[in-house]
């Protein structure tokens, strides 16, 4: 039975050790996790060691050596879900299912867990079954599903308004206001020429929009420059960014754009392959996005001889499977090679050598969907809007504490000011912008620009109004970052478990004088010493919060006589459970009284 | 090609395609380091190498050396960022360097002395990691693990087998085994392959050799790592 399942998914995926990933996510779905008898097939079948297999599965979060549920629910853990009630609700979906968080039900039906950002912050709280989005959870809807679950009703018979996922673009701008038509793009290119296109990619100052902002053109001419027969293109659609949910709009309408950015790459780069990485957490788009990659095929836009032009070039969409990781570049690589999302040592960088050490052009989404309308419209017209470092226009999500959430797309130059009366914010606290490994600005600095030169942001916005509390956002982030380490490196692996231990210690009123000091010690270690970008911002909530919120921080000591490094009472709990004592001296104060 | 890196204000020598802890060390400056042996292919995770280059922090390991480049290896800052990773690999793990075999000949606790690491500074995270003793000849202790990843280059590289492999993420990052069982005994790893042997810390251990050599009559004992480093891998560049 289980040799028959696997050989037809190992022919579907055609026998190739990089589509390991896939054939990993098909075992899951099919038996709840990946059987140590599969294992052993596989790695005979691929020709890999089946300590690459087990490396894998323990490494992605959807991705399970011990059987889940036949429900696997997943609730959102993003600081989003959990403004809008997710804790509570979470423990109401427990007590109907009989079933704890973290665990499975004894009978094996169903599993919950918390899960990391599922990227449906304007319409949460969220959560998954069985990797499908589920939105705007209430208790009305719990209900529904919990009685679902135990009438075993499948998944294809639910009721559709539970998957139901909206778009909330409530501001467009230059580019999701005029979508181009079909192949119009291709067709301009090669009118224009192909070193003609990259001249105006050049002109119009686009920068990536995944967040660090290289120069696309550059970026693209390194890559076409490697002598080397093959040449890939990637679109990074992981989005894994909490906060951030523009690309699955985009991806959701905008595809045919996004897919034609990509082959105009394929042709400045010299590509016959491409692929869009997309996160897990948007399986519920993939067969859209199949459908439209064979529209397209039918339509001579993607294929062999491309708009009678000569440019062979398909695209073949990846699914992650929850690991924040993979959404830098040199993980999400080694991703698609199946492996784990560990970020590569730089040089060589991926234009040199990427996805099988082959040159490698790796954009975001949004990237590719202005390429596709600069192709068109030409570099003037782009660099006409936005700001002189900061080119053309920024689609965010925007989140959190105001009466609009949803999508607005901005000129760069843009002040947050505007951006806040426009979505409906008011009795701001602070924004995280940039999501958590970007900056949190508190009221004070409205006046201020998003821009490359000021604040820039891969596209997450998150609204905090004066009820919120600080230190509760800042544990949720740090909490994420700790568990989305992908733990190569020293100073990030042991470093972000430290900076949760540490923060925690001093939340949970446990905090001694140095405490504090040490907090932001242990803050830039991590910062300066970590091997690739998510070390490098792990800090950020915590340093951008103790340099305007001090004080935040000061009035959680406790004056105590001396300086454990744990909580002292709590560590006695299981003794005194066992001795049966819980009177008043059985409690050990570290407070003088 | 070849041309000239500062570390330190001293100038040094490279050959194209070195990387700047092989400069460093053909010239004879330490840098410290636990994940890089000469001969492996670099793997850049430690960051115990971590030197300024330019400006930025950057791996000595793995980064190659480029003319002009200006390193810093010795400074206050970076000695004491060192000490602090090193202390880190100390308290993730279950490190009791007194009933350890591998005391005194252990790169470990070698860079430790280096640095001048007196205190595990960071709280203990007191895992909870088991022995694999499974093999007749060979001792897996998982407590004393730091992820450098040797033992899997070396059976890859060196002796031609996938004995090893690194799993599970973040903080629960462990060392697997390649057999059925996931034991070493099944595996199939010989006491005389070179996976056997590199482990920088006392994990992998060869069982009936231990205490031959008295412990205060060790490596590190008597001689800075740094000065044993040097040597041991000026001479495998010859
Ligand atoms: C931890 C981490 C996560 C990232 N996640 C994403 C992501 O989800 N989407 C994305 O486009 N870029 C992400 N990036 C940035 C990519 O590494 C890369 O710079 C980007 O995809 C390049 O595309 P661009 O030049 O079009 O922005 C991430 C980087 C890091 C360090
Ligand atoms: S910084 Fe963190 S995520 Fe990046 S390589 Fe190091 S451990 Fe992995
Ligand atoms: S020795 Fe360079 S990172 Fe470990």
């Amino acid at each position: 039975m289980m040799k028959t399942f696997i050989q037809k998914v190992l022919t579907d995926a055609d026998y190739q050790p990089a589509r390991l990933l896939t054939i990993l996510r098909a075992l899951q779905a099919e038996y709840q996790h990946i059987p140590i008898d599969a294992i052993d097939i596989l790695a005979d079948a691929l020709n890999i060691p089946r300590t690459q297999i087990i490396a894998v599965v323990e490494f992605y979060s959807f991705l399970h050596l011990t059987p889940q549920g036949r429900y696997d629910i997943l609730i959102s853990d993003s600081i989003t879900d959990r403004m809008q009630g997710k804790e509570n609700l979470l423990g109401y979906l427990s007590s109907a299912l009989k079933v704890k968080a973290g665990q499975v039900r004894d009978d094996g039906l169903v599993s919950l867990n918390n899960t990391s950002c599922t990227g449906m912050c304007d319409q949460g709280p969220a959560g998954l079954v069985n990797g499908h989005a589920l939105t705007k959870l209430d208790r009305p809807r719990i209900d529904e599903i919990a009685a679902l679950v135990e009438q075993q009703k499948p998944l294809g018979e639910w009721p559709p308004h539970l998957f139901a996922v909206d778009d909330n673009i409530y501001k467009a701008g230059l580019l999701l206001n005029g979508p181009i038509e079909n192949g119009a793009a291709i067709q301009a290119t090669y009118t224009r020429g192909i070193n003609n296109t990259l001249e105006e990619l050049d002109r119009a100052g686009l920068r990536g929009r995944g967040g660090a902002g290289f120069k696309t053109a550059m970026k693209w001419r390194f890559c076409a420059e490697e002598p080397s027969e093959q040449h890939f293109v990637v679109c990074n659609a992981d989005e894994g960014e909490p906060g951030t949910f523009k690309d699955r709009v985009l991806l959701n309408s905008h595809a045919e754009q996004v897919f034609e950015g990509m082959t105009i790459a394929a042709a400045i780069i010299g590509a016959n392959q491409g692929f869009l990485y997309l996160r897990g957490e948007y399986l519920h788009i993939f067969d859209k996005l199949q459908a439209i990659l064979q529209q397209r095929r039918n339509a001579g836009l993607l294929g062999a001889n491309i708009l009678g032009q000569g440019l062979d070039f398909d695209i073949e969409i990846r699914l992650g499977a929850g690991a924040y990781i993979c959404g830098e570049e040199s993980a999400l690589i080694e991703s698609m090679e199946g492996k784990p999302g560990i970020p590569r040592n730089r040089p060589p960088y991926p234009v040199t050598s990427g996805y099988l050490n082959q040159p490698t052009v790796v954009n975001n989404v949004e990237t590719f969907l202005a390429v596709a309308k600069i192709a068109i419209e030409g570099g003037d017209w782009f660099a006409s809007f936005g700001t002189e470092k900061s080119a053309g226009s920024k689609i965010l999500s925007i989140c959190g504490d105001c009466s609009r959430p949803g999508i607005y797309e901005y000129p760069f130059g843009v002040s947050i000011e505007q951006i806040l009366a426009d979505c409906g914010a008011s009795n701001v606290l602070g924004i995280q912008v940039g999501g958590p490994s970007g900056t949190f600005i508190s009221n004070q600095e409205f006046n201020r620009q998003l821009a490359f030169e000021d604040l820039a942001t891969g596209g997450s916005f998150i609204i905090f109004n004066n009820s919120r509390n600080i230190l509760e956002i800042v544990q949720n982030f740090t909490h994420f970052f700790a568990h989305e380490s992908c733990g190569f490196c020293t100073p990030c692996r042991v470093g972000t478990a430290l900076l949760k231990k540490q923060l925690d210690k001093i939340i949970e009123g446990h905090g001694s004088a140095g405490d504090v000091v040490e907090l932001e010690s242990l803050c830039q270690l991590v910062k300066s010493n970590s091997h690739c970008g998510l070390g490098q911002t792990a800090a950020n909530p915590i340093l951008s919060t103790l340099q305007r919120y001090p004080d935040v921080y000061e009035k959680q000591l406790k004056s105590i006589s001396y300086e454990p490094g744990f909580d002292l009472d709590g560590s006695l709990e299981i003794a005194r459970r066992m001795a049966h004592r819980d009177d008043a001296a059985a409690h050990l104060s570290q407070v003088e009284d | 090609m070849s041309g000239t890196i500062n570390i330190d204000g001293q100038n040094i020598p490279f050959e194209e395609g070195q990387t700047i802890i092989e400069a460093a060390t053909a010239a004879g400056v330490y840098i410290p380091h636990l994940c890089h042996q000469p001969g492996y292919t670099p793997h850049g995770s430690c960051k115990v190498c971590t030197v300024n280059v330019n400006g930025r922090n950057c791996s000595a390991c793995t980064f190659p050396a480029v003319e002009g480049q200006t390193i810093v290896n010795n400074s206050a800052e970076l000695e004491q960022d060192r000490r602090r990773m090193t202390q880190m690999l100390f308290v993730e793990g279950n490190h009791f360097c007194p009933s350890c075999e591998k005391t005194g000949n252990c790169q470990l606790q070698g860079v430790a002395y280096h640095l001048n690491m007196l205190d595990n500074h960071f709280p203990h995270f007191f895992a909870n990691r088991e022995m694999d003793a499974s093999h007749p000849d060979i001792l897996i202790d998982h407590n004393r693990c730091i992820f450098c990843n040797l033992c899997v280059r070396a059976s890859r590289e060196k002796d031609g087998k996938n004995v090893f492999g690194i799993s599970g993420r973040g903080i629960n990052k462990r060392l697997i085994i390649n057999s059925d069982s996931g034991q070493l005994k099944d595996s199939d790893i010989d006491v005389n392959d070179c996976a056997a042997h590199i482990c920088p810390t006392g994990a992998i251990l060869i069982k009936r050799t231990g205490y031959q050599v008295p412990i205060g009559k060790r490596i590190y004992d008597h001689h800075d790592i740094s000065e044993v480093a040097l040597m041991e891998e000026r001479e495998h560049g010859k």
